[in-house]
């Protein structure tokens, strides 16, 4: 399918003159047929991954963080990296689902409900490290403000603190959003079951929705408060995750470019994530007349503007080190990207800056091999960055004889594969057992679903 | 059985709006109708009042940020002091981060309960899912229902009003 400029804006949102029983039929198939082998494959896999998870953390909690890479100056390894990567996945769900709601870009609605999905899985796997790096887990409720008989209250002058409101607020909101989207299709779902067991399960999932206008009413004034609040939410997060950081008296962390600068990255990575997902998932659901190859290039422009932005804040790293003529500040960005860690530094620019830039040609942009091999890079590449922020700013403490090198052991590596089991897991029962596009949604803005698609003049036309 | 009113079906999203225009103007009130989207301007075809819910998102919002700033200054502030780089004991600007996210929580929490609260969900029985026909108002279907508690309705008269304009499949609610 080739689009021009001039038709871009009239492309329709569903391809194939489709009814709104087909749309039905197509969304409810993956859960209303039998499950295919690759199905049980993954879920198999990933399910081990999980358990992998699990047992290295409990391992963790038995043996202590000595079982980590962690040593002197490097004293936040694995566990902040994985964390901030995975909140950052999280954040173009939101984007999607909230920020281009308000925008009125229509052309979300077809990804909305995979990206939202994406996003609670991604920081379900986020909020684990912080929580498994604690050290002394059992002390793991000091974190919030309990009353407690040592007549303690937590210090909110802590940007730690503000990352456990943060992150908590944005899981729980996350939740309530995409938990709400899924209503009226779970009332779909409920009324197509022909088993028993689905039908209560569903049903009692979808409250009784029976897509009275009276409902919808109150509903849509309810979903796009949801959207106006998850907005700001969603900038904050990562700000306040770039605030762990930025903070600190660290060079090379102590910046006030951080909050922008992790955003753009968050959605970055986010968007990549999405796109991996989405590719395969269109292929085998046969999804290909909803996910159209446009929404897959507007995905795409999406990675090429973040990118740019992250490509931007990397280079102003470098000259704000250089202007502010403070000579740590300087070592720590030299030694970024020519000191011992300079393979991970490169690793990150060149699948962070330079692999998004292929998408400024419109043959590569809806090149579905090439931007699904782009989207895997950018996913290294934003893991990297996280590395290489943590790492290379810790690594080289201000007494060089504290200096060292860190490398993570088998547990880290592990526990963060173990994580994307987590991840995947979740993802194959979504991809089973919900509507993975937002079934309502997409018939709202279908041209059959205006009103006035039937009037007169519409009707001598066609 | 209770007979609860009458359910007819359209063929489309216009001949919803059309319908509920036309039982509109003959003073009913207590009527409803079922599609498997939002449908552009049939609040206004039906005469609903724009919903309350705003205001229930703006209670939660206060309620959210008073108690975010109260808790912090009463923690921090005056039971438990910390003394930590020269800041006052009640740092206001240090506060911003959790008061900022509290807000957004509660904000959240009324909106989607009180979204609840106003559409009476979960109401998992409802007489109307007796009729088969109303399963596919989440699928492909558009549907009106008329309630026996309206002043206006009468069994015959309200049935032919409905034959009369068009209404398809007209089917009584029972239970």
């Amino acid at each position: 399918m080739d689009i021009t400029n001039e038709e871009i804006n009239r492309v329709p949102q569903v391809l194939g003159n489709k009814s709104f029983k087909k749309v039905t039929e197509i969304i409810s198939k993956p859960a209303e047929t039998k499950a295919p082998k690759w199905w049980f494959i993954g879920l198999i896999g990933s399910m081990s991954l999980a358990a992998l998870l699990f047992s290295l953390i409990g391992y963790l909690i038995w043996d202590g963080v000595g079982v980590w890479g962690l040593n002197n100056p490097v004293g936040w390894g694995f566990a902040i990296v994985n964390f901030v990567f995975w909140v950052g996945i999280g954040h173009a769900g939101t984007l999607i689902s909230a920020i281009l709601f308000l925008f009125r870009q229509k052309w979300r609605t077809s990804i909305n409900r995979f990206a939202e999905a994406m996003t609670i899985f991604a920081v379900i796997c986020a909020g684990i490290f912080p929580g498994i790096h604690v050290g002394r887990i059992w002390l793991a409720y000091y974190l919030f403000p309990i009353p407690n008989s040592m007549a303690m209250w937590p210090n909110f002058k802590s940007a730690l603190l503000w990352d456990v409101f943060a992150v908590s607020t944005y899981f729980t909101v996350s939740l309530l959003f995409w938990y709400v989207g899924l209503i009226p299709d779970l009332a779909t779902f409920r009324d197509r079951a022909r088993t028993k067991i689905k039908k209560i399960a569903y049903g009692i999932f979808a409250l009784g929705w029976n897509g009275s206008n009276r409902h919808w009413l109150n509903y849509e004034k309810a979903y796009m408060i949801l959207a106006a609040i998850a907005t700001p939410l969603v900038l904050s997060v990562h700000s306040i995750v770039s605030f762990d950081f930025a903070t600190s008296n660290l060079p090379g962390w102590h910046t006030t470019i951080f909050p922008p600068y992790f955003v753009a990255g968050a959605v970055f990575s986010g968007f990549a994530m999405v796109l991996t997902l989405l590719i395969i998932a269109r292929k085998i659901f046969g999804l290909e007349d909803l996910v159209t190859i446009r929404h897959l290039e507007n995905m795409n422009k999406f990675i090429l503007a973040t990118g740019t932005m992250v490509g931007y804040a990397y280079a102003m790293e470098f000259f704000m080190a250089w202007y502010s003529a403070n000579q740590y500040e300087a070592f720590a960005f030299i030694n970024r990207a020519f000191g011992p860690y300079a393979w991970a530094y490169w690793i990150m620019v060149s699948c962070n800056v330079i692999s998004p830039q292929f998408f400024w040609f419109k043959k590569l942009r809806t090149n579905i091999p090439i931007m699904f091999v782009i989207s895997i890079f950018v996913n290294i590449g934003m893991w990297f960055e996280r590395f290489v922020i943590t790492v290379t700013s810790l690594h080289r403490d201000f007494l060089p004889s504290s200096w060292d090198y860190y490398i993570p052991t088998w547990v880290d590596i592990m526990t963060f594969v173990g994580s994307f089991g987590l991840f995947f897991t979740l993802f194959l029962l979504f991809l089973k057992y919900l509507p993975i596009i937002s079934i309502s949604e997409v018939k709202g803005v279908m041209d059959i679903a205006d009103p006035h698609h039937y009037d007169e003049h519409k009707e001598e036309k066609s | 059985m209770t007979f609860h009113g009458y359910l007819c079906e359209v063929d489309n999203p216009k001949d919803l709006v059309e319908l509920s225009k036309k039982v509109r103007d003959s003073g009913y009130i207590k009527f409803d109708t079922y599609s498997p989207f939002p449908i552009h301007g049939i609040d206004k075809a039906m005469g609903i009042p724009a919903s309350v819910l705003p205001w229930l998102s703006l209670t939660g919002c206060i309620i959210g940020l008073t108690c975010a700033l109260t808790m912090q200054i009463w923690m921090n502030g005056i039971d438990y002091k910390i003394p930590l780089s020269g800041k006052p004991y009640i740092s206001l600007p240090a506060f911003i981060p959790v008061t900022f996210e509290l807000t957004i929580l509660f904000t959240a929490f009324f909106t989607v309960f009180g979204m609840f609260g106003l559409n009476k969900l979960p109401t998992w029985y409802r007489p109307i899912f007796n009729n088969a026909s109303i399963k596919r108002a989440t699928c492909s279907g558009f549907f009106l229902s008329i309630s026996t508690l309206d002043n206006n309705f009468d069994e015959s008269k309200t049935r032919l009003f409905l034959e009369k304009n068009g209404a398809k499949n007209i089917e009584r609610i029972l239970d």
